[in-house]
């Protein structure tokens, strides 16, 4: 393998209504997706369909009881609040008190960033739409994982791996990993604690709410290695890694080497090609060490007793995986050549000088306005002007957002121009399953009564009972596989009978 | 598939370059730097919240995932 892999990620937005701080959260998050699922969708409004969701299953083989789960795990009971399945095949709902964005799945770290980027305008036209709305007050959305007061928020990842992968082998090899790769993937944060209540800025802004090595809970003890698995796929084939310790990034580089080298570790792992143990002593206190020195001379320590940098950590992982695909990988495409070399060339200038890579990763363009900040006024890590730049440097805005002004007085490096992510805002990824679900909402909204990642279900005229069509094979369902059936079916009556006929 | 054929630029270049200057021209390069992240504060000044502290003490979210 090489970084191609079914994936996606999610992004809980934090909200905030202006004038009103006490403003009730899933209100105002339901109104944003309210918004824009009455804008877009102009039929009838499919369902999320809670069928195969199982959020309490646990990927070290059992199921934890749903009378010990905490109500903030259930995850699979529709709570009547806003749920939309889009044509691009993502999902736009309302999960506890925030709006979240769910890319559709696709097959490579540069779709991640088209879907990703896709999501924040999705969600900038949604608080613009809600705003014009008859009694709607300024919604702002942020694009950050903590509000700095003790409360933080996810932006998860999720990879689809091979069942048989030893999950022991897993944790093991991928928690150095993800414990030092917030070098290149961390969001900055003006804050140190839960709460904020130290002072100074830290490369991360999660690492601080990370409390255990490995667990099935999200919301309380966050584990760096989440267990919960639900593949939406073949169960015995397949897992679905949700990944829950990365920050939301704004910066195109830091998506993209996120995905892109954990998407490489993983090929690593499922191939046996890492025999060296690189395990950590102590893998929680290393994740706040490192993120707590953005000089990166901090060292942690390896169970063999040595020490070493998180930079140095990451090379490790760069040698082998360089080579990994030199060994294992024929016909390597362009994504995973470059992956391989904008990983080294990250590492090696932030180890000469962390600002060498300002126009590429969030941390370093948003401590490098911060550093100046300080520099011309003087001010100290507890001025609010700074945590408020904090703040700012995650507004989606254009208008407002820091990190949408570096843009465009091109200040930050970008992977892909506006109208590629402008139109994944409505299209499909043409080469996985999300392109079938999106087509269908798209041209048979009218008939499409529910859907979810794993099935569509359809309500169609003449017949009693609703049909589902499980899409339980992520690679079916994709352009080459179904777009002449569906261009050539102009009502869902027409699709459906094709599609069990030829069954 | 037509998405596999778009490709993110190339990164490295400018850097590569970089080393290759007199000492000189980097202090330079590092001075245009500065004066063009100061032409930025000055942009950020026009658009920052005007009152930082309430802003800031306003911004309460519940946790999330």
């Amino acid at each position: 393998m090489s970084v191609r892999r079914i994936m996606g990620t999610e992004v809980e937005y934090g909200i905030a209504v202006q004038g009103q701080p006490l403003a009730n959260p899933m209100v105002a998050s339901s109104q944003i997706v309210n918004a824009y699922a009455t804008a877009t969708l102009t039929a009838r409004r499919a369902r999320w369909d809670f069928e195969e969701e199982s959020p309490l299953r646990d990927a070290r083989g059992f199921d934890m009881a749903r009378q010990v789960a905490d109500p903030s795990q259930l995850t699979d009971e529709d709570l009547g609040l806003a749920n939309v399945i889009l044509t691009n095949g993502a999902r736009l709902y309302v999960d506890h008190a925030h709006p979240e964005f769910s890319t559709p799945e696709v097959l490579t770290p540069l779709d991640i960033v088209r879907f990703d980027k896709a999501g924040e305008q999705v969600m900038l036209d949604a608080a613009r739409r809600a705003a014009t709305l008859p009694g709607g007050a300024p919604i702002v959305l942020y694009k950050n994982n903590t509000d700095n007061k003790g409360a933080s928020y996810g932006a998860h990842e999720n990879y689809l791996m091979r069942r048989s992968t030893p999950f022991a082998e897993i944790v093991s090899h991928l928690t150095p990993f993800f414990v030092t790769r917030q070098v290149f993937c961390g969001a900055g944060r003006v804050g140190l604690g839960q709460d904020g209540r130290e002072h100074g800025y830290q490369i991360s802004q999660r690492a601080d709410f990370f409390e255990v090595e490995v667990g099935l809970e999200t919301t309380l003890k966050r584990p760096i290695i989440n267990t919960r698995d639900e593949p939406h796929a073949d169960p015995q084939r397949f897992r679905r890694l949700h990944v829950i310790i990365g920050d939301a990034n704004l910066a195109e580089v830091s998506t993209y080497l996120k995905v892109g080298t954990t998407a490489l570790v993983l090929a690593m792992i499922e191939d046996r090609f890492l025999t060296t143990d690189l395990s950590l002593e102590g893998p929680v206190a290393a994740l706040r060490a490192v993120s707590h020195d953005p000089t990166l001379r901090q060292t942690v320590t390896l169970r063999d007793g040595r020490t070493i940098t998180a930079l140095d950590l990451q090379g490790e992982y760069l040698t082998r995986a360089r080579a990994y695909v030199e060994q294992r990988v024929e016909d390597v495409d362009d994504q995973t050549r470059d992956v391989l070399d904008r990983w080294e060339s990250v590492l090696e200038r932030l180890a000469r000088d962390p600002m060498l890579c300002a126009r590429e990763l969030d941390w370093v363009a948003k401590l490098q306005i911060l550093q100046r900040y300080r520099d011309r006024d003087g001010l100290d890590w507890d001025d609010a002007k700074l945590q408020a730049v904090d703040l700012q440097y995650a507004d989606i805005r254009p208008e407002k957002g820091l990190y949408q002004r570096l843009v465009a007085s091109g200040r930050i490096e970008r992977l892909l121009d506006d109208a590629e992510v402008d139109a994944a805002m409505h299209e499909p990824p043409e080469d996985t399953r999300a392109y079938f679900r999106g087509r269908c909402l798209e041209k048979y909204a009218d008939a499409v009564a529910a859907a979810s990642w794993d099935s569509v279900i359809f309500d169609l005229p003449g017949r009693e009972s609703l049909q589902r069509i499980p899409t339980i094979d992520p690679l079916r369902g994709t352009k080459a596989h179904v777009g002449a059936l569906i261009d050539g079916a102009d009502t869902a009556q027409q699709l459906f009978h094709r599609l069990t006929r030829g069954a | 598939m037509a998405q596999e054929q778009k490709q993110p630029r190339r990164s490295g270049e400018t850097e590569e370059t970089t080393q290759d200057l007199p000492e000189t021209d980097v202090a330079e390069r590092k001075e245009a730097l500065d004066s063009d992240v100061d032409d930025l504060l000055d942009e950020i000044d026009d658009v920052l919240e005007t009152n930082a502290e309430d802003f800031v003490k306003s911004f309460i979210q519940k946790g999330g995932e």
